[in-house]
């Protein structure tokens, strides 16, 4: 996030001064060429979706979200097909995050919120009339930007704190404690101390007790904001380890700052903006396509770092 | 080879000797100086020399950061002192009625009081006859009931405020903030007139602790209340977004959360309720016998035992037992509250 944010400020200054030629040159040094991004993205392994048993895809029908009266994001129509990563990239108040909070119903939980438009589970919308939004939210699961594990209660029961939340009876909690910590890349390293408080953990620890913990309830879809906007780099990259493990066997939408981080975890990319108005869905590609050869120029633009 | 030297830890910000002489010098200036000024004034008593001594070692110490540092610096420790006497002047009163009680009370305190009654005995009777149990026991019985009936509704008023948010929330606040000024006489009165008179007809331990909950209610709805709005709306979210339905959120996560905060809703609820005399006398009808039946029959309590023998003795053995009650009363809630405490406090957090 840091690397990020000085680079925004460098390309800031360059824009005022173009014919600067030390700050071109500077600009140079330090800016990350939309190839290198693309070499990033282009580098990852590819990934064959379908290939293993998979969760289910989410589709998106012409979304809006409202705050009260105002209009913050504006029809967005986005599938995200069984077992693949989707990152939302955008700057801040865009949309983007309203919009990953549409997918599992969590948007309702602000009073004032209202919407428009449909989110198809396994081909049906999860805000018709009558559907349990229990189910909705055990289906897609959610990981948040700060670590929440609930203080009350120690790494094991954090765990399997949803089994008793959405009331599930089983009988292989020890194996399911473990295979979610495992999945989460957190097992080797609490292992012996399943019995202390969650909050003893380091933050980067804890978001991953966390992705556990939404582990634990077998989502089919995972959406995670800004999962590591907390956290340190070495934090950083062994979430990023984590989500492309569990991408084999669930479809996961992460909101992201950080285009690097999208680069590396992502097969889809999606950027929002908003040009004062409501948010919206600019261009939405494959990963390598976003940051090589993006067709808006807004797209292009913002991931080479002119603004934003 | 390495040769780095290890520089020996230091606690550079800590106040000097010197320092401390200084602050020495002052104060012993000060006491000399308001010990003077009372013997040539004739402003005689502990309290003129220690309003004297505060003055002065004020002024000394404003002018000592005046003349070291600047105007700045004398002002701030004028503010310094000020605090320091309010926090005095809270002190005193706790420290006084403590020590009054303990010093006055002993002499009331025999094994004897703890399990006999006073149904055979006056006030005026030798302080070794007779005893407490019965006021203990009805305080007991008394207080634990309010606390049954109030801790689930004072809780669930709170949830309704925090977690429904609904349309009543503000009549609702408003009305419990106005409840908490209900003076204890009327809530007596009003079981009395609801209760006692039209439905049993008769004064019992049960109807005291309906009046007592009228009391304890809004200060546990309203403590509450604070407490569950510190939860951080984050751990609401990850509740629900577990497939939680608010319930089994607000029961699995957020009120564990709150637990501590709960016990201290509990703790100035009975603070609240423990020392009432007024509405136990109305509706419980204040028993100098052991009852240990709150459906029936009038009940003793603490506060009626020391009000009884404050008021209708006159002898000293009767102002020994006062003041013995008054001791037991101080160290009841001193063990409730640290008990509170242990039980919040055990685990986690």
């Amino acid at each position: 996030m840091e690397e990020r944010a000085t680079e925004v400020t460098t390309n800031d200054g360059i824009q005022k001064s173009k014919d600067n030629q030390e700050a071109v040159e500077k600009k140079m040094q330090t800016q990350v060429a939309p190839s290198s991004l693309a070499s990033v993205a282009g580098n990852r392994q590819a990934r064959v979706p379908g290939s293993e048993l998979l969760g289910t895809g989410l589709e998106t029908r012409g979304v809006h979200a409202w705050f009260g009266t105002k209009h913050v994001l504006s029809d967005v129509s986005l599938d995200f097909a069984a077992g693949t990563v989707t990152a939302l990239i955008g700057p801040s108040g865009c949309g983007k995050s309203t919009f990953l909070r549409t997918l599992n119903r969590m948007h309702e939980f602000i009073p004032t919120a209202a919407m428009a438009g449909q989110v198809l589970l396994d081909g049906k919308d999860i805000y018709a009339p009558g559907t349990d939004v229990t189910k909705i939210r055990l289906n897609v699961g959610m990981v948040f930007q700060k670590p929440n594990p609930f203080p009350s209660m120690t790494i094991g029961q954090n765990v399997l704190s949803g089994l008793k939340l959405a009331q599930i009876k089983r009988s292989d909690t020890d194996e399911l404690l473990e295979s979610c910590l495992e999945r989460a890349g957190l097992w080797s390293e609490v292992k012996d101390r399943l019995n202390e408080h969650g909050g003893a953990l380091s933050g980067g620890q804890q978001q991953r007790l966390c992705i556990a913990r939404s582990l634990a309830v077998s989502p089919q879809v995972l959406l995670m904001d800004e999962p590591c906007s907390a956290l340190d780099p070495g934090s950083t990259f062994r979430i990023e380890q984590t989500i492309s493990e569990l991408a084999k066997t669930m479809t996961i939408v992460i909101v992201t700052h950080n285009m690097q981080q999208a680069a590396r975890v992502s097969d889809y990319t999606a950027f929002f903006l908003s040009d004062g108005g409501p948010g919206a869905m600019i261009e939405a590609a494959p990963t390598s396509k976003i940051f090589s050869s993006p067709v808006d120029k807004r797209t292009e633009d913002y991931v080479t770092g002119r603004f934003g | 080879m390495n040769t780095t030297t290890v520089p020996t830890p230091q606690k550079p910000w800590e106040t000097t000797n010197k320092q401390r002489l200084s602050t020495a010098s002052i104060i012993f200036a000060a006491i000399l100086i308001s010990f003077i000024v009372i013997k040539l004034t004739g402003l005689d008593g502990k309290l003129g020399f220690l309003s004297t001594l505060f003055i002065v070692s004020t002024l000394l110490i404003f002018i000592q950061q005046w003349r070291l540092r600047d105007k700045a610096a004398a002002k701030d420790s004028l503010l310094s002192s000020f605090a320091l006497l309010g926090m005095i002047m809270t002190v005193i009163p706790i420290v006084s009625i403590v020590y009054t009680v303990v010093i006055k009370g002993y002499k009331g305190i025999h094994f004897g009081m703890f399990i006999n009654d006073m149904s055979l005995n006056s006030v005026n009777d030798p302080i070794k006859d007779g005893g407490l149990l019965h006021a203990l026991v009805g305080t007991i019985i008394m207080v634990g009931g309010a606390l049954v009936i109030s801790f689930p509704i004072g809780v669930l008023t709170a949830l309704y405020l925090t977690e429904i948010r609904g349309k009543l929330s503000r009549p609702i606040k408003f009305l419990v903030q106005a409840m908490s000024g209900v003076p204890s006489i009327v809530a007596g009165l009003f079981i009395l007139s609801s209760l006692v008179y039209p439905v049993t007809k008769s004064l019992s331990g049960m109807m005291g602790s309906f009046a007592l909950s009228i009391l304890m209610i809004p200060t546990i709805a309203r403590t509450s209340e604070e407490m569950l709005r510190l939860i951080p709306q984050e751990l609401r979210e990850a509740g629900v977004a577990l497939g939680g339905t608010q319930w089994r959120t607000v029961a699995g996560v957020i009120l564990p959360a709150a637990r501590s905060g709960l016990v201290t809703a509990i703790i100035l609820g009975m603070a609240r309720i423990i020392g009432e005399t007024a509405p136990l006398l109305l509706v419980s009808g204040g028993g100098d016998s052991l009852n240990f039946n709150p459906t029936s029959g009038a009940m003793g309590s603490l506060p009626y035992y020391i009000w009884k023998a404050f008021l209708t003795g006159g002898t000293d053995e009767a102002f020994a037992r006062a003041w013995g009650g008054l001791l037991v009363l101080l160290a009841f809630i001193f063990i409730l509250f640290g008990l509170a405490r242990f039980i919040s406090g055990r685990k986690g957090n």
